[in-house]
């Protein structure tokens, strides 16, 4: 058992240095060479940014790039049939579905209906996702490129082919230690 | 050898094509550095951030500044309806023409006989050194007084009217500080104060230290660098007196900036630095003294970078406070204690 002493409860409060007169001047001159020290030190450093087009930044495996529409990897079917709910889904209004019949002759995905008209409008696009949420068959999901900039807007309507192929340049995705 | 100029003695001087020669290259020696200046404040400030600084134009980006005066000279000369256009006109250029009458005086070395001929490394040695610069850096502030109000903006005035208060609290302390300096030497020649260290074996940084201190710290208020850039102070008075410029003329504002930077920094290197000597007593050839010179400038230009990107603006009491309270209580004691040691010895 220790004893209770009045004095543990005392809190010291920090209080800065009274302001100027010769101490003050002389901690302003020490803190101005330690504020130098600091700068210095980022120097020491080097710099921390990333030269941008040439190099990019790697994006977590969940980032939510440009979409991708998938195929079977087996018999190379579309998994898309076509029946609307990712552009029901889209807040943003962006996706246009036009389905038609799958024929023996002409099939194009394993389902009833397929997708003959995929259509995103990358321009009104908010990469939220919901699409991917909707889609039953997992046909539509959230690819890793970022850089779709192009000049026209309509450049920016991607079609199911653009949608289906592989992205041109390949976005680094960052490994599980970074 | 003609007689002495009627204004002030003159150390020594040349013939008049060698000095029409001098000055020449005095100015293109002058036009040259500004863009150095500037890559070198760019490209540090960025290290200091934790950036790399322009590296896009040219090789490693060096050719940024001649890229940003192109773009500069090349944008359409702009006048507000409120400005007096004479004035706002021969503003920039007062900036600019005593910026590099100041640099004139800076000794890039000793008298050297080159091509038999005996030539001075420096504009013109006068010998009322730092007075002819006072002079200058004083007639600068017309410069900025006159820009600021005859762009008839409020702005620019404010501006302005800070220059003008800065003037006077830092002018005061700047030449109290070299007078030290030169009391320990005996002249006011700059050459003179050279020569003068090297007598003492001793850079007057060292028995100065106060006054270089002084001389710093009133130096970046002369040249309106940062901590003392109210002039200008981006962040309240949108561009201070330089507000209404654009083009040629802001650029001008622009290049005097730069340029004074480097002749306080010249002077300082003079006056403290030990001109063009080298320590330990080592005696390279004559041609290795302006790049002696030219490297303890640089030291200065980057202490004022450095500086820069550590410190904040203050505020404007503070300014004047620090100036009046601090400063010149600080030169004076520092003239009284170096006029008595002076004395004793």
């Amino acid at each position: 058992m220790t004893r209770w002493t009045p004095g543990d409860d005392v809190i010291a409060v920090q209080r800065g240095p009274e302001p100027g007169g010769a101490g003050g001047l002389y901690r302003a001159f020490g803190e101005t060479l330690r504020g130098m020290r600091t700068t210095l030190a980022r120097i020491a450093e080097g710099p921390h940014t990333i030269q941008y087009p040439e190099e990019k930044v790697p994006v977590y495996p969940r980032f939510r790039g440009r979409h991708k529409l998938h195929r079977f990897e087996d018999t190379g079917l579309e998994k898309c049939v076509g029946c609307s709910l990712c552009a029901a889904a889209c807040p943003a209004d962006c996706i246009r579905v036009v389905a038609a019949e799958n024929t023996p002759e002409n099939r194009v995905s394993p389902g009833e209906r397929y997708a003959a008209v995929y259509e995103i409008n990358m321009s009104r696009c908010i990469f939220c996702g919901y699409c991917e949420v909707a889609c039953p068959f997992d046909a539509i999901t959230m690819g890793h490129d970022y850089e779709l900039s192009d000049y026209n807007r309509s450049d920016l309507i991607f079609t199911k082919e653009m949608l289906l192929a592989e992205p041109i340049e390949r976005t680094p995705l960052r490994t599980a230690d970074e | 050898m003609t007689g002495p100029l009627p204004l002030a003695v003159v150390g020594y001087f040349e013939p008049w094509w060698i000095q029409v020669i001098k000055a020449i290259v005095v100015f293109a020696v002058g036009l040259q550095m500004v863009p150095v200046i500037l890559i070198l404040e760019r490209k540090l400030l960025g290290r200091f951030q934790g950036r790399y600084g322009p590296n896009r134009v040219g090789a490693f980006g060096l050719i940024q500044p001649i890229a940003d005066i192109l773009k500069l000279l090349s944008k359409e000369e702009f006048r507000p309806s409120t400005s007096v256009g004479f004035l706002f006109a021969l503003a920039p250029v007062i900036s600019i023409l005593t910026a590099v009458a100041t640099f004139a005086i800076i000794p890039f070395g000793d008298v050297h006989n080159i091509f038999g001929t005996n030539i001075g490394l420096y504009g013109i040695d006068v010998g009322i050194g730092p007075l002819y610069a006072f002079a200058f850096g004083a007639i600068a502030f017309y410069g900025i007084m006159l820009g600021g109000w005859a762009s008839g903006s409020k702005y620019s005035f404010l501006g302005a009217m800070r220059g003008a208060a800065q003037l006077i609290s830092y002018e005061v302390a700047l030449g109290l500080s070299l007078i030290g300096v030169v009391f320990q030497a005996g002249t006011l020649s700059l050459t003179g104060i050279v020569h003068a260290q090297q007598h003492y074996g001793l850079w007057f940084f060292i028995p100065q230290l106060f006054g270089f201190i002084i001389f710093m710290v009133a130096g970046f208020a002369e040249t309106n660098r940062a901590p003392f850039d109210l002039v200008e102070a981006d962040a309240e008075l949108v561009g201070g007196f330089n507000t209404e410029y654009g083009g040629g003329k802001f650029a001008s504002y622009f290049f005097a900036e730069y340029l004074n930077v480097f002749v306080i920094s010249g002077i300082a290197t003079t006056m403290f630095l030990g001109g063009w000597l080298l320590p330990f007593g080592i005696h390279p050839p004559a041609f290795v003294d302006p790049i002696v010179v030219l490297v303890k400038m640089f030291l200065f230009v980057i202490v004022f970078i450095w500086i820069r990107a550590t410190l904040p603006r203050l505020r404007y009491d503070q300014l004047m406070s620090f100036g009046w309270k601090v400063l010149l209580p600080l030169a004076t004691l520092n003239v009284l204690i170096t006029a008595i040691l002076v004395v004793e010895t």
